[in-house]
Protein backbone atom coordinates (compact mmCIF):
# COMPACT_ATOMS: atom_id res chain seq x y z
CA UNK A 1 0.00 0.00 0.00
CA UNK A 2 1.59 3.44 -0.31
CA UNK A 3 -0.09 7.12 0.88
CA UNK A 4 -1.06 9.43 -1.80
CA UNK A 5 -2.53 12.90 -1.64
CA UNK A 6 -6.14 13.16 -2.66
CA UNK A 7 -5.43 15.42 -5.28
CA UNK A 8 -4.21 12.24 -7.31
CA UNK A 9 -7.48 10.96 -6.94
CA UNK A 10 -10.05 13.17 -7.01
CA UNK A 11 -11.34 16.54 -8.14
CA UNK A 12 -13.60 18.93 -5.97
CA UNK A 13 -15.94 22.10 -5.35
CA UNK A 14 -17.36 23.77 -2.25
CA UNK A 15 -18.99 26.57 -1.45
CA UNK A 16 -21.40 28.30 1.60
CA UNK A 17 -24.78 27.74 3.29
CA UNK A 18 -24.02 30.34 6.06
CA UNK A 19 -21.27 29.07 8.89
CA UNK A 20 -21.49 26.10 6.66
CA UNK A 21 -18.74 25.07 4.41
CA UNK A 22 -19.76 22.15 1.41
CA UNK A 23 -17.10 20.30 -0.01
CA UNK A 24 -18.42 17.67 -2.66
CA UNK A 25 -15.49 15.37 -3.61
CA UNK A 26 -15.62 13.80 -7.02
CA UNK A 27 -13.22 10.65 -8.19
CA UNK A 28 -11.71 11.29 -11.71
CA UNK A 29 -11.86 7.20 -12.18
CA UNK A 30 -15.05 5.82 -10.77
CA UNK A 31 -13.22 2.94 -10.39
CA UNK A 32 -11.64 4.63 -7.20
CA UNK A 33 -14.68 5.69 -5.36
CA UNK A 34 -15.25 2.73 -3.65
CA UNK A 35 -11.68 3.87 -2.18
CA UNK A 36 -13.06 7.30 -1.01
CA UNK A 37 -15.83 5.97 0.24
CA UNK A 38 -13.82 3.58 2.63
CA UNK A 39 -11.33 6.32 3.71
CA UNK A 40 -12.84 9.77 3.67
CA UNK A 41 -15.43 8.93 6.51
CA UNK A 42 -16.55 11.71 8.34
CA UNK A 43 -15.01 11.10 11.33
CA UNK A 44 -11.17 11.09 8.91
CA UNK A 45 -12.38 14.93 7.55
CA UNK A 46 -13.08 16.10 10.96
CA UNK A 47 -9.52 14.65 12.85
CA UNK A 48 -8.02 16.92 9.59
CA UNK A 49 -9.15 19.96 9.38
CA UNK A 50 -8.95 19.74 13.68
CA UNK A 51 -9.90 23.58 14.62
CA UNK A 52 -10.73 24.45 11.32
CA UNK A 53 -14.23 22.95 11.72
CA UNK A 54 -15.75 24.26 14.84
CA UNK A 55 -18.67 22.14 14.04
CA UNK A 56 -19.75 18.69 13.02
CA UNK A 57 -18.45 17.28 10.02
CA UNK A 58 -21.03 15.19 7.88
CA UNK A 59 -21.03 13.13 5.04
CA UNK A 60 -23.46 12.15 2.33
CA UNK A 61 -22.80 9.33 -1.07
CA UNK A 62 -23.37 10.12 -4.35
CA UNK A 63 -22.73 6.83 -5.94
CA UNK A 64 -24.22 7.91 -9.38
CA UNK A 65 -22.10 10.91 -9.52
CA UNK A 66 -19.05 8.88 -8.30
CA UNK A 67 -18.84 11.81 -5.62
CA UNK A 68 -19.14 12.29 -2.06
CA UNK A 69 -20.47 15.43 0.01
CA UNK A 70 -19.06 16.61 3.25
CA UNK A 71 -20.94 19.43 4.79
CA UNK A 72 -18.22 20.98 7.67
CA UNK A 73 -20.58 23.20 9.94
CA UNK A 74 -18.78 26.32 11.67
CA UNK A 75 -16.42 26.30 9.62
CA UNK A 76 -16.38 29.99 8.11
CA UNK A 77 -16.01 32.12 10.81
CA UNK A 78 -19.60 33.26 11.19
CA UNK A 79 -20.15 33.28 7.44
CA UNK A 80 -21.24 35.53 4.82
CA UNK A 81 -20.46 39.23 5.49
CA UNK A 82 -19.81 38.60 9.63
CA UNK A 83 -16.66 36.49 8.76
CA UNK A 84 -12.90 37.82 9.33
CA UNK A 85 -11.40 35.39 6.72
CA UNK A 86 -9.85 35.68 3.46
CA UNK A 87 -11.63 32.45 2.61
CA UNK A 88 -15.05 34.12 4.38
CA UNK A 89 -17.44 32.05 1.30
CA UNK A 90 -15.21 28.68 1.89
CA UNK A 91 -14.37 29.02 -1.64
CA UNK A 92 -11.14 26.96 -1.18
CA UNK A 93 -12.01 24.62 0.93
CA UNK A 94 -12.10 22.20 -1.34
CA UNK A 95 -8.54 22.11 -2.31
CA UNK A 96 -7.78 22.19 1.34
CA UNK A 97 -9.29 18.53 1.72
CA UNK A 98 -7.41 17.65 -1.36
CA UNK A 99 -4.41 17.79 0.99
CA UNK A 100 -4.91 14.97 2.68
CA UNK A 101 -3.17 11.74 2.46
CA UNK A 102 -5.37 8.28 1.71
CA UNK A 103 -3.84 4.88 1.48
CA UNK A 104 -3.95 2.96 -1.79
CA UNK A 105 -3.00 -0.18 -3.48
CA UNK A 106 0.50 0.39 -4.88
CA UNK A 107 -0.61 0.42 -8.65
CA UNK A 108 -3.65 2.72 -8.01
CA UNK A 109 -0.48 4.85 -6.51
CA UNK A 110 1.22 4.33 -9.85
CA UNK A 111 -1.34 4.69 -12.30
CA UNK A 112 -2.44 8.19 -10.63
CA UNK A 113 1.02 9.83 -10.00
CA UNK A 114 1.24 13.34 -11.19
CA UNK A 115 -2.81 13.66 -12.13
CA UNK A 116 -4.63 16.35 -10.78
CA UNK A 117 -1.58 18.81 -10.94
CA UNK A 118 -0.20 21.30 -14.07
CA UNK A 119 2.47 19.73 -16.19
CA UNK A 120 5.92 20.68 -15.40
CA UNK A 121 6.95 23.18 -18.10
CA UNK A 122 3.52 25.04 -18.57
CA UNK A 123 2.72 28.56 -18.90
CA UNK A 124 -0.47 30.60 -19.72
CA UNK A 125 -0.65 30.96 -24.17
CA UNK A 126 -2.87 33.56 -25.89
CA UNK A 127 -6.40 32.57 -27.03
CA UNK A 128 -5.87 29.06 -25.31
CA UNK A 129 -4.39 28.11 -22.20
CA UNK A 130 -2.64 24.95 -24.41
CA UNK B 1 -51.38 27.15 -20.61
CA UNK B 2 -49.12 26.37 -23.19
CA UNK B 3 -47.82 23.01 -24.31
CA UNK B 4 -44.99 22.51 -26.88
CA UNK B 5 -43.34 18.94 -27.88
CA UNK B 6 -40.19 20.52 -28.79
CA UNK B 7 -36.60 20.95 -26.60
CA UNK B 8 -36.72 24.39 -24.77
CA UNK B 9 -33.26 25.97 -24.20
CA UNK B 10 -32.59 27.84 -21.60
CA UNK B 11 -29.65 29.74 -21.58
CA UNK B 12 -27.45 31.10 -18.63
CA UNK B 13 -26.04 35.06 -18.83
CA UNK B 14 -24.99 35.94 -15.31
CA UNK B 15 -23.95 33.39 -12.22
CA UNK B 16 -24.12 36.48 -10.09
CA UNK B 17 -23.76 40.37 -9.43
CA UNK B 18 -20.38 41.03 -10.90
CA UNK B 19 -20.65 38.30 -13.77
CA UNK B 20 -18.65 38.77 -17.18
CA UNK B 21 -20.66 41.38 -18.95
CA UNK B 22 -20.14 39.99 -22.50
CA UNK B 23 -21.61 36.25 -21.47
CA UNK B 24 -25.54 37.05 -21.83
CA UNK B 25 -24.50 39.20 -25.23
CA UNK B 26 -22.70 36.25 -26.68
CA UNK B 27 -25.89 33.93 -25.68
CA UNK B 28 -27.93 36.20 -27.66
CA UNK B 29 -25.94 36.28 -30.53
CA UNK B 30 -23.79 33.60 -31.40
CA UNK B 31 -26.84 31.05 -31.63
CA UNK B 32 -30.60 30.43 -30.84
CA UNK B 33 -32.09 30.25 -27.20
CA UNK B 34 -35.46 30.49 -25.99
CA UNK B 35 -34.86 32.00 -22.58
CA UNK B 36 -32.14 34.10 -21.25
CA UNK B 37 -31.73 33.39 -17.19
CA UNK B 38 -29.86 35.62 -15.49
CA UNK B 39 -28.82 35.14 -11.97
CA UNK B 40 -27.61 38.15 -9.69
CA UNK B 41 -28.41 37.37 -5.86
CA UNK B 42 -26.86 35.37 -3.59
CA UNK B 43 -27.12 35.33 0.31
CA UNK B 44 -24.36 37.92 0.77
CA UNK B 45 -25.41 39.48 -2.39
CA UNK B 46 -29.10 40.62 -0.81
CA UNK B 47 -26.75 42.82 2.38
CA UNK B 48 -25.04 44.63 0.22
CA UNK B 49 -27.45 45.80 -1.67
CA UNK B 50 -30.03 46.66 1.08
CA UNK B 51 -27.04 49.01 2.18
CA UNK B 52 -27.30 50.38 -1.23
CA UNK B 53 -31.48 51.32 -0.77
CA UNK B 54 -30.38 52.43 3.30
CA UNK B 55 -28.48 55.06 1.19
CA UNK B 56 -30.53 55.77 -1.77
CA UNK B 57 -33.84 54.92 -1.91
CA UNK B 58 -33.66 54.64 -5.53
CA UNK B 59 -31.09 52.11 -5.33
CA UNK B 60 -31.26 48.16 -4.18
CA UNK B 61 -31.33 46.50 -7.46
CA UNK B 62 -28.43 45.42 -9.96
CA UNK B 63 -27.81 48.22 -12.32
CA UNK B 64 -25.48 45.84 -14.53
CA UNK B 65 -28.65 44.17 -15.48
CA UNK B 66 -30.49 47.88 -16.78
CA UNK B 67 -27.10 48.53 -18.47
CA UNK B 68 -26.90 45.40 -19.78
CA UNK B 69 -30.45 45.10 -21.38
CA UNK B 70 -29.73 48.87 -23.31
CA UNK B 71 -27.34 46.44 -25.26
CA UNK B 72 -29.74 43.67 -25.71
CA UNK B 73 -33.23 44.59 -25.72
CA UNK B 74 -33.69 44.61 -29.20
CA UNK B 75 -31.98 41.91 -30.53
CA UNK B 76 -34.26 39.60 -27.62
CA UNK B 77 -37.29 41.14 -28.75
CA UNK B 78 -36.38 40.55 -32.72
CA UNK B 79 -35.30 36.97 -31.93
CA UNK B 80 -38.29 35.92 -29.75
CA UNK B 81 -35.93 35.41 -26.40
CA UNK B 82 -37.74 36.18 -23.48
CA UNK B 83 -35.35 37.29 -20.35
CA UNK B 84 -35.85 35.94 -16.55
CA UNK B 85 -34.42 37.51 -13.89
CA UNK B 86 -33.59 38.41 -9.83
CA UNK B 87 -31.91 41.18 -10.40
CA UNK B 88 -34.93 43.51 -9.37
CA UNK B 89 -32.99 41.91 -5.42
CA UNK B 90 -34.61 44.43 -2.63
CA UNK B 91 -35.97 46.74 -5.01
CA UNK B 92 -37.90 45.17 -7.96
CA UNK B 93 -39.87 48.02 -8.75
CA UNK B 94 -37.06 50.64 -8.97
CA UNK B 95 -35.44 47.87 -10.88
CA UNK B 96 -38.41 47.44 -13.59
CA UNK B 97 -38.91 51.40 -14.09
CA UNK B 98 -35.38 51.72 -14.79
CA UNK B 99 -35.86 48.96 -17.25
CA UNK B 100 -38.73 49.96 -18.68
CA UNK B 101 -36.44 53.37 -19.48
CA UNK B 102 -33.69 51.70 -20.51
CA UNK B 103 -36.17 49.77 -23.00
CA UNK B 104 -37.88 53.26 -24.15
CA UNK B 105 -33.89 54.15 -24.66
CA UNK B 106 -33.41 51.39 -26.92
CA UNK B 107 -35.86 51.67 -29.09
CA UNK B 108 -38.28 48.92 -27.91
CA UNK B 109 -40.87 51.45 -26.73
CA UNK B 110 -44.26 49.74 -27.70
CA UNK B 111 -42.98 46.75 -29.28
CA UNK B 112 -42.29 45.06 -25.77
CA UNK B 113 -43.61 44.28 -22.12
CA UNK B 114 -41.81 43.93 -18.60
CA UNK B 115 -43.31 41.78 -15.91
CA UNK B 116 -42.64 42.77 -12.27
CA UNK B 117 -43.11 40.33 -9.21
CA UNK B 118 -43.37 41.75 -6.11
CA UNK B 119 -44.37 40.31 -2.54
CA UNK B 120 -41.43 38.54 -1.38
CA UNK B 121 -40.10 41.71 0.69
CA UNK B 122 -41.61 40.69 4.44
CA UNK B 123 -40.16 43.85 5.56
CA UNK B 124 -43.10 46.09 6.14
CA UNK B 125 -45.09 43.05 7.64
CA UNK B 126 -42.44 41.90 10.12
CA UNK B 127 -44.06 42.99 13.17
CA UNK B 128 -47.59 41.78 11.60
CA UNK B 129 -45.78 38.43 10.92
CA UNK B 130 -44.45 38.64 14.67
CA UNK B 131 -47.16 39.03 16.32
CA UNK B 132 -49.51 36.18 14.09
CA UNK B 133 -46.90 34.23 15.70
CA UNK B 134 -44.53 33.56 13.00
CA UNK B 135 -41.59 33.45 15.07
CA UNK B 136 -39.12 33.00 12.33
CA UNK B 137 -36.23 30.90 14.08
CA UNK B 138 -32.56 31.00 12.86
CA UNK B 139 -32.35 27.40 11.11
CA UNK B 140 -28.82 27.67 12.09
CA UNK B 141 -29.35 28.53 15.58
CA UNK B 142 -32.83 27.95 16.58
CA UNK B 143 -32.85 31.70 18.11
CA UNK B 144 -36.25 33.56 17.66
CA UNK B 145 -36.03 36.99 15.40
CA UNK B 146 -37.83 38.89 18.04
CA UNK B 147 -33.92 38.69 19.75
CA UNK B 148 -32.45 41.05 16.87
CA UNK B 149 -35.89 42.44 15.70
CA UNK B 150 -34.37 45.97 16.33
CA UNK B 151 -31.62 45.19 13.96
CA UNK B 152 -33.45 43.93 10.79
CA UNK B 153 -32.74 46.07 7.74
CA UNK B 154 -34.25 43.65 5.29
CA UNK B 155 -36.54 40.26 4.86
CA UNK B 156 -37.38 38.86 1.89
CA UNK B 157 -38.88 34.59 1.52
CA UNK B 158 -37.26 32.56 -1.27
CA UNK B 159 -40.31 32.56 -3.74
CA UNK B 160 -40.89 29.92 -6.41
CA UNK B 161 -41.76 29.54 -10.21
CA UNK B 162 -45.56 30.44 -9.89
CA UNK B 163 -45.49 34.37 -10.52
CA UNK B 164 -42.69 33.75 -13.12
CA UNK B 165 -45.34 31.32 -15.00
CA UNK B 166 -47.87 33.76 -14.46
CA UNK B 167 -45.70 36.52 -16.14
CA UNK B 168 -45.09 34.74 -18.64
CA UNK B 169 -48.75 34.07 -19.79
CA UNK B 170 -49.48 37.52 -19.23
CA UNK B 171 -47.25 38.16 -22.47
CA UNK B 172 -43.69 39.73 -20.23
CA UNK B 173 -41.09 39.69 -22.85
CA UNK B 174 -38.88 40.88 -19.51
CA UNK B 175 -39.14 39.64 -16.19
CA UNK B 176 -38.00 41.19 -13.17
CA UNK B 177 -38.28 39.59 -9.76
CA UNK B 178 -36.76 40.19 -6.25
CA UNK B 179 -35.56 37.24 -3.84
CA UNK B 180 -36.36 34.17 -7.04
CA UNK B 181 -34.62 31.27 -6.15
CA UNK B 182 -31.57 30.81 -8.45
CA UNK B 183 -33.39 27.57 -9.81
CA UNK B 184 -36.81 29.18 -10.32
CA UNK B 185 -35.31 31.58 -13.47
CA UNK B 186 -34.51 28.58 -15.37
CA UNK B 187 -37.69 25.96 -14.28
CA UNK B 188 -40.26 28.37 -14.16
CA UNK B 189 -40.14 28.88 -18.02
CA UNK B 190 -40.22 25.16 -19.00
CA UNK B 191 -43.30 25.00 -16.48
CA UNK B 192 -44.81 27.56 -18.70
CA UNK B 193 -43.72 25.71 -21.60
CA UNK B 194 -45.08 22.55 -21.14
CA UNK B 195 -47.40 23.15 -18.87
CA UNK B 196 -46.13 20.55 -16.31
CA UNK B 197 -48.78 20.52 -13.42
CA UNK B 198 -47.83 21.74 -10.29
CA UNK B 199 -47.46 18.10 -8.83
CA UNK B 200 -45.81 16.42 -11.63
CA UNK B 201 -42.74 16.29 -9.06
CA UNK B 202 -39.96 14.31 -11.03
CA UNK B 203 -40.17 16.69 -13.46
CA UNK B 204 -39.99 19.70 -11.64
CA UNK B 205 -36.99 18.24 -10.14
CA UNK B 206 -35.63 18.00 -13.39
CA UNK B 207 -35.94 21.50 -14.24
CA UNK B 208 -34.76 22.49 -10.69
CA UNK B 209 -31.43 20.34 -11.44
CA UNK B 210 -31.51 22.44 -14.90
CA UNK B 211 -31.70 25.65 -12.82
CA UNK B 212 -28.84 24.81 -10.33
CA UNK B 213 -26.81 23.71 -13.18
CA UNK B 214 -27.92 27.15 -15.23
CA UNK B 215 -27.20 29.44 -11.61
CA UNK B 216 -23.62 29.90 -11.38
CA UNK B 217 -23.03 30.62 -15.35
CA UNK B 218 -19.81 29.38 -16.64
CA UNK B 219 -18.75 27.21 -13.10
CA UNK B 220 -20.44 24.16 -15.14
CA UNK B 221 -18.63 24.79 -18.86
CA UNK B 222 -14.73 25.25 -17.65
CA UNK B 223 -14.85 28.15 -15.14
CA UNK B 224 -13.78 27.72 -11.80
CA UNK B 225 -13.09 23.79 -12.85
CA UNK B 226 -10.59 21.87 -11.01
CA UNK B 227 -10.42 19.12 -13.84
CA UNK B 228 -7.56 19.41 -16.25
CA UNK B 229 -8.55 23.59 -16.09
CA UNK B 230 -4.72 24.65 -17.68
CA UNK B 231 -6.11 22.33 -20.95
CA UNK B 232 -8.87 24.92 -21.69
CA UNK B 233 -8.93 26.25 -24.79
CA UNK B 234 -10.58 29.88 -26.05
CA UNK B 235 -11.28 30.97 -22.10
CA UNK B 236 -10.97 34.88 -23.03
CA UNK B 237 -14.66 34.17 -24.87
CA UNK B 238 -16.02 31.23 -22.35
CA UNK B 239 -19.24 30.56 -23.55
CA UNK B 240 -21.54 30.08 -20.95
CA UNK B 241 -24.23 27.13 -19.85
CA UNK B 242 -27.47 26.22 -22.04
CA UNK B 243 -29.99 23.76 -21.17
CA UNK B 244 -31.96 22.19 -24.31
CA UNK B 245 -34.83 20.62 -22.71
CA UNK B 246 -37.57 17.92 -23.17
CA UNK B 247 -40.95 17.88 -22.01
CA UNK B 248 -40.28 14.96 -20.48
CA UNK B 249 -37.65 16.90 -18.40
CA UNK B 250 -34.64 15.27 -19.33
CA UNK B 251 -32.55 17.81 -20.90
CA UNK B 252 -28.78 18.15 -22.52
CA UNK B 253 -26.13 20.66 -21.20
CA UNK B 254 -24.41 22.56 -23.80
CA UNK B 255 -22.67 25.95 -25.13
CA UNK B 256 -23.05 28.04 -28.25
CA UNK B 257 -20.32 27.02 -30.89
CA UNK B 258 -17.38 28.57 -31.06
CA UNK B 259 -17.45 29.76 -27.59
CA UNK B 260 -14.33 28.86 -25.08
CA UNK B 261 -14.44 26.26 -21.98
CA UNK B 262 -15.62 23.07 -22.13
CA UNK B 263 -18.90 20.98 -20.76
CA UNK B 264 -17.70 17.50 -19.55
CA UNK B 265 -19.16 14.89 -17.47
CA UNK B 266 -16.97 16.15 -15.01
CA UNK B 267 -17.56 19.91 -15.24
CA UNK B 268 -21.34 19.20 -14.88
CA UNK B 269 -20.45 16.96 -11.96
CA UNK B 270 -18.43 19.73 -10.59
CA UNK B 271 -21.36 22.49 -10.41
CA UNK B 272 -23.91 19.84 -9.31
CA UNK B 273 -22.12 19.76 -5.86
CA UNK B 274 -21.60 23.16 -5.57
CA UNK B 275 -23.79 24.64 -2.32
CA UNK B 276 -24.92 21.43 -1.57
CA UNK B 277 -26.51 20.56 1.21
CA UNK B 278 -28.72 16.67 1.75
CA UNK B 279 -28.22 15.34 -1.87
CA UNK B 280 -31.35 13.67 -0.66
CA UNK B 281 -33.13 16.62 -0.57
CA UNK B 282 -32.57 20.17 -1.77
CA UNK B 283 -35.14 21.81 -1.02
CA UNK B 284 -37.13 24.37 -3.29
CA UNK B 285 -40.52 26.49 -2.68
CA UNK B 286 -41.63 23.81 -5.59
CA UNK B 287 -40.33 20.51 -4.83
CA UNK B 288 -38.11 18.58 -2.77
CA UNK B 289 -34.94 17.30 -5.60
CA UNK B 290 -32.77 14.84 -5.50
CA UNK B 291 -29.62 14.31 -6.38
CA UNK B 292 -28.60 10.56 -5.55
CA UNK B 293 -30.75 9.71 -8.92
CA UNK B 294 -29.12 12.35 -11.25
CA UNK B 295 -27.26 10.32 -14.27
CA UNK B 296 -24.62 12.17 -16.58
CA UNK B 297 -24.06 10.42 -20.18
CA UNK B 298 -21.81 12.44 -22.47
CA UNK B 299 -23.15 12.51 -25.84
CA UNK B 300 -20.83 14.57 -27.88
CA UNK B 301 -18.63 17.43 -27.80
CA UNK B 302 -19.58 19.82 -25.11
CA UNK B 303 -23.01 18.08 -24.83
CA UNK B 304 -23.10 16.13 -21.38
CA UNK B 305 -27.33 14.29 -21.26
CA UNK B 306 -29.20 14.65 -17.88
CA UNK B 307 -31.71 12.02 -16.60
CA UNK B 308 -33.10 10.12 -14.16
CA UNK B 309 -33.94 13.10 -12.05
CA UNK B 310 -36.57 12.24 -9.45
CA UNK B 311 -38.68 14.74 -7.10
CA UNK B 312 -41.04 14.65 -4.35
CA UNK B 313 -44.13 17.04 -2.90
CA UNK B 314 -42.68 20.72 -1.83
CA UNK B 315 -43.00 21.64 2.20
CA UNK B 316 -45.39 23.51 3.64
CA UNK B 317 -42.59 26.93 4.27
CA UNK B 318 -40.64 29.28 2.06
CA UNK B 319 -36.86 30.01 3.48
CA UNK B 320 -36.89 33.98 4.54
CA UNK B 321 -33.63 35.14 3.75
CA UNK B 322 -33.25 38.45 6.48
CA UNK B 323 -30.82 40.64 6.78
CA UNK B 324 -29.57 42.41 10.21
CA UNK B 325 -26.92 45.19 11.19
CA UNK B 326 -24.38 42.80 12.81
CA UNK B 327 -21.73 45.33 14.00
CA UNK B 328 -18.64 46.82 12.25
CA UNK B 329 -15.48 45.53 11.28
CA UNK B 330 -12.20 45.88 9.05
CA UNK B 331 -9.78 44.26 7.41
CA UNK B 332 -5.85 45.96 7.22
CA UNK B 333 -3.15 44.43 5.25
CA UNK B 334 0.77 44.63 5.15
CA UNK B 335 3.67 43.06 2.98
CA UNK B 336 7.04 41.55 4.48
CA UNK B 337 9.84 40.62 2.73
CA UNK B 338 12.50 38.18 2.65
CA UNK B 339 14.34 37.16 5.33
CA UNK B 340 12.06 35.84 7.54
CA UNK B 341 9.15 37.19 6.06
CA UNK B 342 6.32 35.42 8.24
CA UNK B 343 8.18 36.19 11.58
CA UNK B 344 8.25 39.61 10.79
CA UNK B 345 4.28 39.36 10.31
CA UNK B 346 3.67 37.83 13.46
CA UNK B 347 5.92 39.75 15.29
CA UNK B 348 3.84 42.91 13.94
CA UNK B 349 0.47 40.97 14.23
CA UNK B 350 1.62 40.97 18.46
CA UNK B 351 2.60 44.14 18.57
CA UNK B 352 -0.37 45.50 17.05
CA UNK B 353 -2.71 43.33 19.56
CA UNK B 354 -0.42 44.51 22.24
CA UNK B 355 -1.52 48.43 21.20
CA UNK B 356 -5.06 47.46 20.76
CA UNK B 357 -5.24 45.63 24.28
CA UNK B 358 -3.63 49.19 26.01
CA UNK B 359 -5.72 51.19 24.04
CA UNK B 360 -8.63 49.67 26.32
CA UNK B 361 -10.49 48.19 22.39
CA UNK B 362 -12.65 45.61 22.85
CA UNK B 363 -13.33 42.93 19.64
CA UNK B 364 -15.80 39.83 19.08
CA UNK B 365 -12.87 38.28 17.31
CA UNK B 366 -9.58 39.37 16.31
CA UNK B 367 -7.71 37.49 13.00
CA UNK B 368 -4.53 36.89 11.92
CA UNK B 369 -3.86 35.45 8.54
CA UNK B 370 -0.84 35.24 6.15
CA UNK B 371 -1.84 35.87 2.83
CA UNK B 372 0.46 33.48 0.52
CA UNK B 373 1.19 31.09 3.66
CA UNK B 374 -2.24 29.78 5.73
CA UNK B 375 -5.24 32.16 4.47
CA UNK B 376 -6.72 29.56 2.11
CA UNK B 377 -5.67 26.18 4.24
CA UNK B 378 -4.75 27.45 7.64
CA UNK B 379 -2.62 25.55 10.20
CA UNK B 380 -3.21 22.00 7.43
CA UNK B 381 0.51 24.01 6.11
CA UNK B 382 2.17 23.80 9.02
CA UNK B 383 4.95 26.68 9.98
CA UNK B 384 6.02 28.61 6.95
CA UNK B 385 9.71 28.40 5.58
CA UNK B 386 12.35 31.00 7.32
CA UNK B 387 13.00 31.56 3.05
CA UNK B 388 9.61 32.27 1.82
CA UNK B 389 10.01 35.35 -0.42
CA UNK B 390 7.21 37.67 0.94
CA UNK B 391 4.16 36.99 2.69
CA UNK B 392 0.99 39.88 3.31
CA UNK B 393 -0.11 40.28 6.84
CA UNK B 394 -3.66 40.52 7.17
CA UNK B 395 -5.47 41.32 10.28
CA UNK B 396 -9.60 41.17 10.82
CA UNK B 397 -11.13 42.98 13.54
CA UNK B 398 -14.96 42.70 14.55
CA UNK B 399 -16.90 44.38 17.07
CA UNK B 400 -20.50 45.98 18.01
CA UNK B 401 -18.74 48.90 19.09
CA UNK B 402 -17.70 51.14 15.95
CA UNK B 403 -15.60 53.66 17.44
CA UNK B 404 -13.47 50.52 18.44
CA UNK B 405 -13.08 49.26 15.12
CA UNK B 406 -12.58 52.79 13.44
CA UNK B 407 -9.38 52.92 15.78
CA UNK B 408 -8.11 49.86 15.21
CA UNK B 409 -7.97 51.30 11.48
CA UNK B 410 -5.30 53.76 12.43
CA UNK B 411 -3.24 51.47 14.03
CA UNK B 412 -2.20 49.87 10.36
CA UNK B 413 -0.08 52.43 9.33
CA UNK B 414 2.10 52.94 12.16
CA UNK B 415 3.46 49.75 12.58
CA UNK B 416 5.49 50.78 9.40
CA UNK B 417 7.52 52.64 11.12
CA UNK B 418 7.20 51.12 14.95
CA UNK B 419 7.49 47.74 13.91
CA UNK B 420 9.44 44.99 12.62
CA UNK B 421 11.31 45.84 9.19
CA UNK B 422 11.26 45.63 5.89
CA UNK B 423 7.48 46.06 5.10
CA UNK B 424 5.82 47.74 2.34
CA UNK B 425 2.66 47.63 0.58
CA UNK B 426 0.27 50.28 2.07
CA UNK B 427 -0.19 53.06 -0.42
CA UNK B 428 -3.49 52.20 -0.44
CA UNK B 429 -4.16 53.99 3.01
CA UNK B 430 -6.11 53.20 5.89
CA UNK B 431 -8.83 50.06 5.75
CA UNK B 432 -12.08 51.14 5.81
CA UNK B 433 -14.70 50.23 8.15
CA UNK B 434 -17.34 48.06 7.21
CA UNK B 435 -20.88 47.78 8.64
CA UNK B 436 -22.04 43.85 8.81
CA UNK B 437 -25.12 43.13 7.38
CA UNK B 438 -25.36 39.83 8.98
CA UNK B 439 -27.51 36.75 7.62
CA UNK B 440 -30.18 35.37 9.20
CA UNK B 441 -31.89 32.52 7.85
CA UNK B 442 -35.81 31.37 8.27
CA UNK B 443 -38.70 29.67 7.62
CA UNK B 444 -42.39 30.75 7.64
CA UNK B 445 -45.29 29.11 6.20
CA UNK B 446 -46.56 29.36 2.50
CA UNK B 447 -49.93 30.78 3.29
CA UNK B 448 -48.24 34.12 4.97
CA UNK B 449 -46.22 34.95 1.94
CA UNK B 450 -48.18 33.57 -1.30
CA UNK B 451 -51.40 35.52 -1.18
CA UNK B 452 -49.44 38.70 -1.46
CA UNK B 453 -47.31 37.73 -4.66
CA UNK B 454 -48.28 39.91 -7.16
CA UNK B 455 -47.81 39.98 -10.62
CA UNK B 456 -47.70 43.17 -12.70
CA UNK B 457 -47.36 44.02 -16.89
CA UNK B 458 -46.05 46.68 -18.17
CA UNK B 459 -46.04 48.41 -21.71
CA UNK B 460 -42.34 49.64 -22.86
Amino acid sequence: MSRIQLVHLAHARSGDKGDTANVGIIAYDPEHYPLLVEQLTSEKVKAFFGPMVKGEVERFELPNLSALNFLLHGALGGGGTMSLMNDAQGKVFSTALLRMEVEVPDDVAKAVRGRGRVPDGWEPKSGAYV
Amino acid sequence: MSSTDRTIRVASGQGFWGDDLEAPVRQVERGPIDYLMLDYLAEVTMSIMQKQRSRDPSAGYARDFVELMERIFPACIEKGVRVVTNAGGVNPVGCADALVEAGRAAGVGGKAKVGLVTGDDLMDRLDELLEQGHELRNMETDEPLSTIRDQVQSANAYIGATPIVKALEKGADVIVTGRSTDTALTYGPLMHEFGWAPDDWNRIAAGVIAGHINECGAQCTGGNCLIDWWKLEGMAEIGFPIVEVSPDGSFVVTKHDGTGGRVTRASVAEQILYEMGDPHEYITPDVIAEFTSIQLEEIGTNRVRVDGVKGRAATDFLKVSIAYAGGWKATGTLTYSWPDAAAKARGAAQILRERLDRLGLEFDEVRTELVGWDSTHGALVGEPPADLPEVQLRVGVRSDDRAAVERFTREIAPLVLTGPPSVTGFAGGRPRVQQIMAYWPALIRKEAVQPHLQVEVKDV
